[in-house]
């Protein structure tokens, strides 16, 4: 059972408030700038796949589903 | 087999949004956007929106919307649901259209016991217009039109104005809760509120009115994730959360 | 239908409302034009299987703002108002042509300027006419002089703002809302399904949006906005010219006038004409589009515009005759009408002399 959190590139706008309330802190500031200049965060190992970060996301950016 | 744990709401149109990084709009927007889905509000649906930072917002759903002039979406909105009563109409205002411009506009909305739902949201500050005063700011709280060192005097301006606990005395309005978007738990208390808003006016009920304290960080001057810290440092000292009436049993 | 009665201008012009299926009504009571609301206000108890619902708004600010969102949802609805709430009104009359929105607005011109007074004028000609709001919009206007024509004009109006889907406004006065005439009230007007119309506020479901914006994106789209706006008056302007000839072919001075003022000044053309004087008269009645084309190769003739201001109409006459040097106006403030002998003095004024 893998657990994804799909961030779309190009609707971030860096706010934080995903990676402050993720409760495993598995999303810190990625390195790669979108077109509008922000730097949308990326997930790494041990995500429970609960939803919080889609949930506060103000841009609707982000998808989160378990998978086979 | 994929579950989903979260997706985007399927009302949505695939824009994205004029707002700034962090805008409580954004969510508050988002949580308008489950309801719909879940409820199934498109069939029947119209969307008032006002001027303001959220004035192009029409672009995000599927749904049939009015942008109205600034502050009159309350009387378009009356004009709306008296036409045809069987339809759901949600008024969103931010604190320049609802509280100065339109004052007179929801008050006697309120008044009249408007069988609709509306939706407030205070970020203490003008922001589409470039970060003036509002009647929300908070005293001291500086703005272009009320600079540093003073920010908002009472002299000058008056006193910031709870529109919860205004519109809560008018017996026509049956529902008034204040609550913010600042964690992942008071999010689902916003969208709860909502909800209920929503509710009340499928059961025929009265005016219910949900006052959001909402982060702006570019009004603010400060990062999103301080802005969240400030409306629990500074705004709820004004503005307190909570259900402040309810009187949804009583009415017919 | 076939039937006379005698009734009052403002009671006959809401009853015409209602029969043309306007039933929504949204307004703030001023002096003269509160019959209006008084009449729906007792027409929703007495009348109850008709479905008419009246709410007093509480500035007319708001009023003309209901208005916009009941025609958006494809009901007819209309306000009636008078002077300073014409004024309140005028930003959401600019907002309704922007936005395609049919909306009726009865003015009942009263004079000003500031809170005035509550007897006849025709002050808000240009109010009314050359557009008290802002931008580039226009609205029909048009001006009964009878009973009789404000019920058959009230009608059309609700026809003729869902035909362009632009607001209309029916520019009344004190003396015809009050006055009482015989008259034989239009009939019932069958309706469309409102969520039928053009661009209804209705719950899409899962059909294509409509949704009513005046907002602009961008100065290329915004021109693009107002060249379509442009042309939906263009099509008005060709189509919805109407005015009266009176005696013009042998007529030497030729009285212009309309509404109340107009009356007065058949009254002074006839007493005119049994002097063997030589006077005609034409009269306006859509003062927007204004009928150019009555005056169209009238040479060396004498044009006395006759209207209850400081002159305004007279200034569109100037334009639309070939010499405005045969253009001489007689007007009166402060709420007196003047009677047709007033008018025949300033005929003879003229140079109109019996022969």
């Amino acid at each position: 059972m893998k657990n994804v959190v799909e961030i779309d590139f190009n609707r971030c706008k860096e706010c934080g408030y995903c990676i402050r309330f993720c409760p495993k802190g598995v999303l810190s500031k990625g390195e790669k700038v979108n077109k509008k200049g922000y730097y949308p965060p990326v997930v790494s190992d041990g995500c429970i796949a609960c939803g919080t970060c889609a949930r506060v996301c103000p841009d609707t950016a982000i998808t989160v589903y378990r998978e086979d | 087999m994929r579950k989903y744990v979260y997706k985007r709401p399927e009302v949505f149109t695939d824009a994205i949004t004029t707002y700034c990084g962090g805008c409580g709009h954004g969510i508050v927007n988002k949580l308008m956007a489950e309801l719909i889905d879940e409820i199934g509000l498109q069939e029947n649906g119209i969307l008032v929106w006002p001027i303001g930072c959220s004035c192009l917002s029409d672009r995000y759903y599927n749904m049939d919307a009015y942008m109205a002039l600034h502050g009159r979406a309350p009387a378009a909105a009356t004009g709306i649901k008296r036409a045809d009563p069987s339809k759901c109409v949600i008024v969103y205002q931010g604190d320049g259209d609802l509280v100065s411009e339109g004052m007179a506009e929801i008050m006697h909305a309120g008044i009249r016991g408007e069988k609709f739902s509306v939706i407030f949201i205070n970020n203490a500050i003008y922001g589409m217009t470039g970060a003036q005063m509002a009647p929300t700011t908070l005293l001291g709280q500086t703005a272009t039109t009320a600079p540093a060192p003073l920010g908002r005097i009472v002299d000058n301006s008056g006193y910031p104005v709870k529109m919860a606990e205004i519109l809560a005395e008018l017996p026509g309005v049956v529902y008034s809760e204040r609550v913010t978007v600042n964690s992942p738990a008071r999010i689902v208390q916003c969208k709860k509120a909502l909800k209920k808003a929503i509710e009340l006016q499928l059961a025929g009920k009265g005016m219910s009115f949900v006052e959001v304290l909402s982060p702006c960080p570019t009004g603010w001057k400060m990062a999103p994730t301080k802005a969240l810290d400030w409306i629990d440092d500074e705004m709820t000292k004004v503005y307190p959360l909570g259900v402040i009436k309810d009187a949804s049993k009583e009415a017919e | 239908m076939g039937k006379k009665e005698f009734l009052q201008g403002n009671q006959a012009m809401a009853e015409s409302a209602i029969r043309a299926g306007c039933k929504l009504y949204f307004g703030y009571p001023i002096t003269p034009s509160s019959e209006v609301p008084e009449y729906y206000a007792k027409a929703m108890i007495e009348r109850p299987e008709e479905g008419i619902t009246f709410i007093q708004a509480e500035t007319e600010v708001s009023a003309f703002n209901m208005v916009a969102g009941a025609v958006a949802t494809g009901h007819r609805a209309m306000t009636a108002t008078s002077g300073p709430g014409f004024s309140l009104g005028q930003e959401a009359v600019s907002y309704m042509s922007a936005g395609d929105l049919p909306g009726v607005i009865v003015e009942v011109m009263r004079p000003g300027p500031g809170d005035g007074e509550i007897l006849a004028s025709q002050g808000d000609y240009f109010q009314a006419v050359k557009g008290g709001g802002h931008g580039d919009y226009q609205t029909l206007v048009l001006a009964p002089y009878s009973v009789q024509e404000m019920c058959e004009l009230m009608q059309e109006s609700f026809e003729l703002a869902e035909k362009y889907r632009n607001p209309v406004i029916l520019l009344s006065d004190a003396t015809l809302a009050k006055m009482r005439e015989s008259v034989e009230l239009p009939g019932y007007v069958p309706q469309k399904d409102p969520a039928s119309k053009p661009n209804a506020l209705r719950g899409c479901g899962k059909n294509e949006p409509h949704k009513v914006v005046t907002c602009g994106d961008g100065p290329v789209q915004w021109e693009e906005f107002n060249a379509r706006l442009q042309e939906k008056y263009k099509r008005i302007a060709e189509n919805e010219v109407r005015y009266k000839t009176y005696n013009l072919d042998d007529a030497e001075i030729i009285l212009v006038a309309f509404g109340s003022m107009a009356r007065v000044c058949e009254s002074a053309m006839k007493m005119a004409r049994e002097k063997g004087l030589k006077v005609g008269m034409i009269r306006p009645i859509s003062l927007w589009p204004f009928p150019d084309k009555a005056f169209e190769g009238i040479i060396g003739k004498k044009f006395l515009v006759c209207e209850l201001n400081a002159g305004q109409m007279v200034q569109d006459v100037k334009l639309a005759v070939e010499n405005k040097r045969d253009v001489f106006f007689y007007g009166k403030l402060g709420g007196t009408t003047p009677s047709p002998k007033n008018v025949l003095a300033e005929i003879v004024k003229l140079g109109g002399e019996s022969k």
